[in-house]
């Protein structure tokens, strides 16, 4: 009757107004475990640690290797993605919270459109639709390419939002994820051509202005990517927006 | 949408100011208190200069007045708009020394804003009331130790929002962008905030 057990203390939630709750649940250890598979084993059997048989927990998850961003919650503390939370790797009681920046679902289930909004508002794309063939379009040059890569391994997970002071119910701060991807989009040939209505968008407001510098993004950012250094250059790359549209005439052309 | 939004004109107002004319005038005022450490008599010249400066109304509204009420009164805005999370158990990386400057910026910013209302009315306001501003009236201020020891913290709060906001301006206007720019940046911050600091409190010293 030895057999090894994983603790968990779920923050668990009705729906988007009720009040959270604590659950714990004590589900059997198996080996490379990861969050995920042991929320699964709790959707198997939904019992808590008193005995009592109670509703699955929630989650969200698609890629399940870190690439799409979506089993994002807090645990133990950090923000991060459940699918590459190793149990082996934690303390127990493992501690799941949903990411208290978005909206809540259900339990763990948060609602990130806001980050898809502010990707919207920043136009983070290429556009190439038209009635007839464009061509190949400009060459990349190759040190672009390689910070432009970088860049692009953004999977939206709100990572950055979640840990981020200055993204809250009381600030309209769009956090550094829709900004990296300005920088993203206005570094490709083809899409540096609408880069001043980017830079438009981002000098809104919750625009990259907002930016409290506390630099927590960088340091939580799963995917590594230089946020601080994206902000950064879009923090330049506005103000010289600015300048230009206010004195000069050069955006008219540009 | 973005076009009509003043917010990032007036977020950059908010940068610029903070450093000309606020952090150059901070500079100048904390030289001037430390002409006390030489003599009362050195205090009261160079006081007196800088209060018989031509147009001295003129300069205080445009180049103190008005900016440090922008400034302050948008600063509080930014600061109670923020969402502070430094520590907490299992939170430790959230500890990291820039969320650290974030959230000293904003308590220092505040206090900032208290001390200098304060003291905006224990000496510049009291001209309206027959007193002078000269070594006396600081000396009747700071030798009671509770006053000195709001000064002293008003002092350091002061230049340490100065100092920080030296780092923060540098990003802002897009002059430190990488990494290593901002990490030497961090270092010449934190010297300009000891040595800023020792000179406004070895002049505050000087008035008891």
């Amino acid at each position: 009757m030895s057999e090894k057990t994983v603790k968990f203390n779920i923050k668990r939630q009705e729906n988007t107004e009720s009040k959270p709750y604590w659950e714990e649940f004590e589900v059997p250890y198996r080996e490379n475990m990861n969050v995920i598979s042991a929320l699964m084993e709790i959707q198997r059997n939904p019992v808590n640690t008193k005995g009592e048989k109670t509703t699955p927990v929630t989650w969200d998850m698609n890629c399940l290797e870190e690439v799409c961003g979506a089993c994002s919650m807090v645990i133990n503390g950090n923000a991060r993605q459940s699918c590459t939370a190793l149990i082996d790797q934690l303390d127990q009681p493992v501690k799941l919270e949903p990411m208290s920046t978005f909206p809540i679902v259900k339990d763990l289930q948060v609602d990130r459109s806001f980050m898809f909004d502010s990707l919207k508002r920043v136009k983070a794309w290429v556009p190439i639709d038209g009635t007839y063939d464009l061509g190949p379009g400009p060459r990349m040059p190759e040190k672009k390419r390689q910070t432009a890569y970088e860049l692009s391994k953004c999977m939206t997970c709100g990572v950055c939002l979640e840990v981020c002071p200055n993204v809250n119910d009381s600030s309209k701060f769009m956090g550094a994820a829709p900004i990296s991807q300005v920088r993203l989009f206005n570094l490709h040939p083809t899409g540096s051509m609408n880069k001043h209505e980017r830079l438009d968008a981002l000098m809104g407001v919750g625009g990259v202005a907002e930016c409290g510098m506390a630099q927590n993004c960088v340091q939580a950012c799963p995917k590594g990517i230089p946020l601080t250094t994206s902000i950064a250059a879009m923090q330049r790359e506005t103000n010289f927006h600015m300048f230009k549209s206010f004195f000069g005439s050069d955006h008219e052309v540009e | 949408m973005s076009k009509q939004d003043s917010s990032f004109a007036i977020r950059r107002l908010h940068s610029l100011l903070g450093v000309i004319p606020l952090g150059v005038f901070l500079i100048q005022h904390l030289l001037v208190n430390h002409t006390a450490t030489r003599s009362e008599e050195a205090f009261n010249t160079a006081s007196e200069f800088m209060g018989n400066l031509p147009f001295v109304l003129f300069l205080e509204i445009f180049i103190i007045y008005i900016p440090i009420l922008f400034h302050g009164i948008y600063g509080i805005y930014i600061a109670f708009t923020a969402k502070y999370n430094i520590g907490g158990a299992g939170y430790g990386w959230h500890s990291t020394y820039r969320n650290w400057m974030f959230s000293l910026q904003r308590i220092s910013g505040v206090i900032a804003f208290v001390f200098i209302a304060i003291h905006v009315y224990q000496t510049r306001v009291q001209v309206f009331f027959g007193e002078e501003v000269n070594f006396d009236m600081v000396h009747q201020i700071v030798t009671n130790p509770a006053w000195l020891v709001f000064y002293i913290i008003g002092i350091i709060a002061t230049v340490y929002h100065f100092a920080n906001g030296l780092w923060s301006f540098m990003v802002t206007w897009g002059f430190t962008q990488s990494d290593r720019s901002q990490r030497v940046m961090s270092y010449v911050s934190a010297i300009i905030f000891v040595v800023v600091s020792f000179i406004g409190i070895q002049a505050i010293l000087a008035f008891i």
